[in-house]
């Protein structure tokens, strides 16, 4: 059972949550819930075509709507030089279509109204002609010669958007050629998307009096909004206020900036009034940006008894209509060379090539560290085939390839340094917990039975927390975070992020994080996030991030706090400061633990009865650019069985043991680690964004983008090792997307597992019923 | 999302919803649980500009059972259906539990779900498993049809525009001894029947079939009662062997199309072993009883 | 379109957690945005236009149903509970108790539909088991916590409210 706030040294302890008293009473406050004197509502009218000129809009009839204040369309922007956008991915998109549409949905007039149904009435009426042109779905097709031009905006004149490559090419295919065994797999992650139970939304509120615009908006990453928004719409930065609200979700989802933002935006400015713009279900998943859609080809080299020599990778990234991904500025497929994963490869290479399609833009880093997922699910999945071929147990293949404990450091091929782990530690806590012996004997007993029935490990190692700024930004800021932290008269404090969460538990975790360090309680520290005005510039949550940056700042600069506290102390206590000593509660007389004092009487001393010439108060703020980007680690063992009659595969057992160093708070980590691995089950088994030949969205809505209910998601087994970071300041790696990260090849192996026995290395997800029925009937195993 | 705009009316008595059909025709459409209607509504697929709420006709939302059938009104929510006892036709107990979800089920009512006229809808495969009829009223005339003319093809039912779908009549089965399942294939909760097999089948004290019905859900552009398949049934032993016979049979029947949820030849594989399932259960339960 | 829409406009009442309360509707209002919008009771959310994600659960006569796909002109004279309700003297209903201690919510955002139904589900099945649960709360969708705690939440509240039953 959790434990209260007030509880003292809260670190690593399952504080219940500080967030829950608001929002278990309906009285959190999403985008939504604002509500604004004179406010208005928009609505977009968007594309029905994936690829189309524009002949004509006409709006008489949609003015004729009672309440239509205004109608914006491309050509209103292109006059004030709005109509296209930056992308964070350093491509541009298009806020309102002009000239051509791009894919289907796409954003073609706002309508502001007095109420939302006038303004979806008056979108209704919006009248536009279209001359159709042949889309372009498949990525491969994109990038035929004889393809049709997508973006005719562009200098270059074909839809190839980029060509990224890491590692040695020819040390690779040398070792390759040379190399007794390679295995080669063709792995496809299709497009998904995070749709977070919230959708987006924003309003806009321009002040004319003051000058300043007001954006409520449901941003992972406020500052960076307030900073693209300054720069896209010429409005000062300090005249722009950002307030992220509570939000329903975001997974990534809410990273990006949207045409509908900036449509908000201009039109807050035009006509004076807030703006209120919350897009459909709909509207969500079939134009905010998506995830995935990666097509990618493996080569492993190995030696006959299982050890690799060398990984080779080729990736096609299919990125829709415009590269809207939001990756590090030098990182244009994210943090994909990861693939090596936790296994000690001598050389490798990869290399991956962004196309754009008549498909929606993106990709976003859905509960992923940007394309970290594509990469685990790639190199988890092609050890399988190497197994397969070996005809060794995946336990084993894993063991004989892990990077040793002795070996961290680690320098990975691809040119990263993992920071620390025990990968054989995690494996064998999992084998233990799932009882992997036993559980291969009832398999065999099952097998002889005629069942078909599958045991799949995936043994991944993420990288998150981006990031070191020599290497990382997003157009240019660099990708610390931030805290700063005041503490009040009374011994109470007041703590500020640049992060923003959403759900993740910020307002507890930091504040155990800070009390912690500063021998106060979680319920002593109140956690603000999500206004710019107040909190210090940070990049935001996404990419497992916020533990490892501003959870890093956050002790540090309580540590910072701590070093004038001291002075205090010494000085209430009436001794050297040499000779005052942290005991992890209060400061005391070094020798004479009897005199001390905590953090209440210092903080009264420091607006009351200053040593002399000390400036007054107790405040500390902290940018912390962290050394290292940190390397969760877990190991996860899914058994599942195959109905031979439908198809249909039921998870029997999921075991998840999970490494993200030091625990803030367990019941959290448990907690994330028990919805990533549910939103790694839906990409396994049933979420998937498809689109037919004619470029047509054949999943924008709940009805057909399945997400799984109480019903489908299975039941979760988790454990834990601890292998502290070195280098972050409490030891901390992050774990919120690690789940989702590990788990959809656990999974898939599982099947593959049951199938391998008929020669079956691969399997496509999402396995619907009816897919891994196919391959059941191909290989004569239906019922 | 918004629907369009409307006019909405909730009329006390029949006659006075007969007076708005004169009145509005073709524009009006009758509103009961609202789960498919609305919906559709919010979507803008469905645009009608006047809604007649039918919800105050109390007598229409309850059932009464007689020594010839069942009578449930149009009105009654999927979640009534599903709590309520009715040992003669156990085939509404196995199947209310498989629509939607349990919150739409606590608002969708069984009339609105046939007059919705859904290929894939599980009440249409059970109750022509169940050779259920339905009753229909207009100012002029009530008239009974058996539900097989009532589905006349995708969305679409012979009801006409003055008309209301009032009742479901269900005959009393053969004998006591009525068995039933309903094997449905769903991507998740809440979506509709990839394939759904609504099985009745009532057994002779000697274990011969006495009666048996068979309805399919997405197998077609309608409902449909298997009929061939129920006739290779009827006045037989119920055996292993018979099974296979008639799962091959049923899995024959209708037209199913190839779409996201699965191949034609995919969704009769799933028809035939539905309809192996389903019976094997039922003969393994007709045994336990005879044992015991 | 403007003076049908006014003309169209009508009174609804209703007795929304005890209380009564009326606003004008037009008759495509959804019940949803109703309570939020017109009755200021912004607990209610909606996330979805399908009637899928049960985002907008409230109780409607004392049965769970999506009030994004109820019109409110139908709510007209009905009693509807909604999350705001749940507490009573400053005490959490058992249930909401219960979401908390077991860390059966993360981002909130489908919590108070989560706990409608949970309501319900408690109120007609006591004692549900892992299976029932499930079941009962699989018209509500959740994106954060994988389910887990909040079968564990209501498993444990069942409990709670068997030893001291509470008014709902």
């Amino acid at each position: 059972m959790a434990i209260e706030a007030t509880e003292t040294r809260p670190l690593g302890k399952a504080i219940k949550r500080k967030e829950d008293p608001r929002l278990v009473r309906g009285q959190g406050r999403y985008l939504d819930d604002i509500v604004l004197p004179g406010m208005l509502y928009m609505a977009l009218a968007r594309s029905p075509y994936a690829h189309a000129r524009i002949k004509e809009i006409r709006l008489d009839q949609a003015y004729q709507v009672p309440g239509v204040k205004a109608i914006l369309t491309g050509a209103d922007l292109e006059k004030m030089n709005l109509s296209w956008m930056p992308t964070l991915a350093g491509d541009r998109q298009m806020v309102l279509a002009t000239g051509k549409v791009l894919f289907q949905y796409q954003e073609v007039a706002a309508v502001v109204a007095e109420s939302r149904a006038a303004a979806e009435d008056a979108v209704q009426l919006i009248e536009i002609d279209y001359e159709p042109l042949a889309p372009v779905v498949d990525p491969y097709a994109a990038l035929k010669a004889d393809a049709p031009l997508l973006r005719e905006d562009r200098d270059q004149k074909d839809n190839h958007i980029f060509h990224w490559e890491v590692g040695d090419r020819k040390a690779t295919d040398d070792a390759l050629a040379s190399s007794p065994v390679v295995v080669k797999e063709f792995i496809r992650m299709p497009r998904v998307h995070p749709a977070p139970v919230e959708p987006c939304g924003c309003i806009a509120d321009y002040q004319k009096a003051t000058g300043k615009l007001t954006w409520y908006v449901t941003s992972q990453a406020p500052h960076a909004h307030r900073t693209v928004l300054a720069l896209v719409s010429g409005l000062p930065e300090h005249m722009i206020h950002v307030i992220s609200p509570d939000i329903g979700g975001g997974f990534g989802n809410k990273v990006p900036v949207y045409p509908g933002y900036v449509c908000s935006v201009v039109m807050s400015l035009q006509l004076g009034r807030p703006v209120k713009w919350v897009e459909t279900r709909t509207e969500n998943i079939a134009t905010t940006n998506f995830a995935r859609d990666y097509h990618m080809t493996a080569e492993i080299g190995a030696t006959q008894e299982g050890i690799v020599t060398a990984l080779k990778v080729a990736t096609i990234a299919d990125h829709g209509a415009f590269d809207a991904a939001a990756d590090p500025s030098k990182f244009p497929a994210g943090l994909f060379s990861i693939v090596t994963g936790s296994y000690d490869f001598p050389v490798a290479f990869a290399e991956v090539d962004g196309v754009y399609t008549n498909k929606a833009p993106g990709g976003v880093a859905y509960r992923c560290s940007f394309r970290v997922t594509e990469a685990s699910y790639l190199i988890e999945r092609v050890m399988n085939t190497l197994a397969l071929k070996l005809n060794l147990d995946p336990a084993e293949i894993r063991r004989r390839n892990f990077i040793r404990p002795e070996q961290f450091p680690y320098q990975s091929p691809l040119g990263w340094t993992y920071d620390s782990g025990n990968y054989d530690a995690t494996l064998n806590e999992a084998l233990k917990l799932v009882d992997y012996e036993q559980l291969r004997k009832q398999q065999a007993e099952r097998r002889a039975g005629g069942e078909l029935v599958g045991i799949g490990i995936s043994t991944f190692t993420e990288i998150v927390g981006a990031g070191p700024s020599n290497t990382f930004d997003i157009l240019g800021i660099k990708m610390f975070d931030s805290c700063e932290i005041r503490i009040h008269p009374t011994g109470k404090a007041i703590a500020r992020l640049g992060t923003r969460h959403q759900g993740q538990g910020h307002e507890t975790t930091f504040a155990q994080v800070i009390a912690d360090e500063l021998g106060m309680t979680a319920a002593d520290v109140l956690i603000e996030e999500g206004d710019t005005d107040t909190a210090p510039y940070g990049l935001g949550t996404y990419a497992s991030r916020s533990t490892p940056t501003a959870g890093g700042a956050a002790a540090l600069a309580a540590r910072r706090i701590r070093q004038k506290a001291i002075q205090i102390a010494a000085h209430l206590l009436e001794v050297s400061p040499d000779d005052v000593e942290w005991n992890g509660e209060k400061f005391a007389a070094k020798g004479l633990e009897s005199r001390a004092v905590g953090m209440s009487e210092v903080a009264l001393a420091a607006y009351t009865n200053l040593p002399e010439g000390m400036e007054p108060g107790l405040e500390a703020t902290y940018y912390y650019d962290p050394p290292n980007l940190t390397f969760p680690n877990g190991a996860y063992v899914a058994m599942v069985a195959i109905d031979r009659g439908t198809g249909e595969v039921k998870v029997e057992r999921f075991v998840a043991v999970d490494d993200c160093g030091t625990v803030i708070n367990p019941m959290v980590v448990d907690g994330q680690v028990h919805g990533g691995l549910t939103e790694g089950f839906g990409i396994a088994f049933m979420q998937e964004i498809a689109y037919d030949e004619d470029g047509n969205n054949l999943a924008p809505n709940f009805m057909e983008y399945l997400v799984p209910t109480a019903v489908e998601a299975p039941h979760w087994e988790t454990g834990r090792t601890v292998t502290p970071s070195p280098h972050h300041p409490i030891g901390a790696k992050g774990v919120g997307e690690s789940p989702n990260v590990g788990s959809p090849a656990a999974f898939v192996n599982a099947v593959v597992d049951a199938l391998s026995p008929y020669g079956v290395t691969n399997v496509e997800i999402p396995l619907f019923p009816w897919k891994v029925w196919n391959v059941l009937k191909e290989l004569g195993l239906t019922q | 999302m918004f629907p369009s705009a409307f006019e909405y009316y909730a009329p006390k008595t029949l006659d006075e919803v007969y007076g708005l059909l004169a009145q509005y025709g073709d524009e009006a459409k009758i509103l009961a649980g609202g789960q498919s209607l609305l919906p559709m509504m919010k979507l803008r697929l469905a645009a009608p500009s006047v809604l007649i709420d039918i919800g105050s006709l109390g007598h229409l939302s309850s059932a009464t059972e007689t020594a010839e059938g069942l009578s449930m009104g149009a009105l009654m929510r999927h979640k009534t259906i599903e709590t309520s006892h009715w040992p003669h036709y156990p085939l509404l107990r196995e199947t209310a539990p498989w629509i939607a979800d349990p919150l739409v089920r606590n608002r969708g009512t069984i009339g609105g779900s046939l007059a919705h006229a859904d290929p894939a809808a599980d009440w249409g495969a059970a109750l022509l498993a169940l050779g259920a009829s339905v009753q229909i009223e207009s100012r002029d005339r009530i008239r009974h049809m058996a539900l097989e003319e009532f589905f006349v093809d995708l969305y679409t039912t012979a009801l006409e525009p003055q008309e209301v779908l009032t009742r479901i009549v269900i005959p009393v089965p053969a004998t006591a001894a009525t068995f039933a399942r309903y094997l449905k294939l769903e991507r998740k909760v809440g979506d509709f029947a990839v394939v759904g097999v609504a099985i009745t089948v009532s057994l002779a004290i000697d274990g011969t079939v006495a009666q048996a019905g068979i309805g399919m859900a997405a197998m077609s552009g309608v409902p449909f009662a298997a009929h061939q398949t129920e006739s290779l049934l009827v006045g037989r032993q119920l055996t292993p062997a018979l099974i296979k016979e008639v799962s091959e049979s049923a899995s024959q029947e209708g037209d199913p199309e190839s779409d996201r949820r699965g191949s034609a030849e995919y969704k009769r594989s799933m028809a035939r072993v539905f309809v192996e399932r389903g019976l094997s259960q039922i003969l393994q339960q007709w045994e336990s009883t005879q044992s015991a | 379109m403007e003076s049908r829409k006014e003309d169209a406009r009508r009174m609804v009442s209703v007795t929304i957690n005890g209380e009564m309360r009326q606003g004008l509707a037009e008759p495509r209002t959804l019940l949803a945005y109703f309570i939020r919008e017109t009755l200021g009771l912004t607990g209610t959310h909606v996330g979805c236009d399908t009637t899928s994600c049960g985002a907008c659960t409230v109780l409607f006569d004392g049965e769970p149903v999506k009030s994004c796909t109820v019109l409110a002109v139908q709510a007209d004279q009905h009693q509807i509970d909604t999350v705001e309700g749940l507490e009573t003297d400053n005490v959490l209903h058992p249930l909401q108790q219960a979401f908390w201690d077991n860390h059966g919510l993360q981002c909130g955002f489908c919590t108070p539909g989560m706990l409608m139904t949970s309501v319900a589900l408690l109120q007609k099945n006591p004692h549900p088991t892992e299976s029932e649960i499930r079941h009962g709360i699989s018209g509500n969708l959740c994106r954060c916590t994988g389910y887990v705690n909040i079968v564990k939440a209501i498993t444990d509240a069942s409990h709670k409210m068997q030893k001291e039953p509470a008014e709902v």
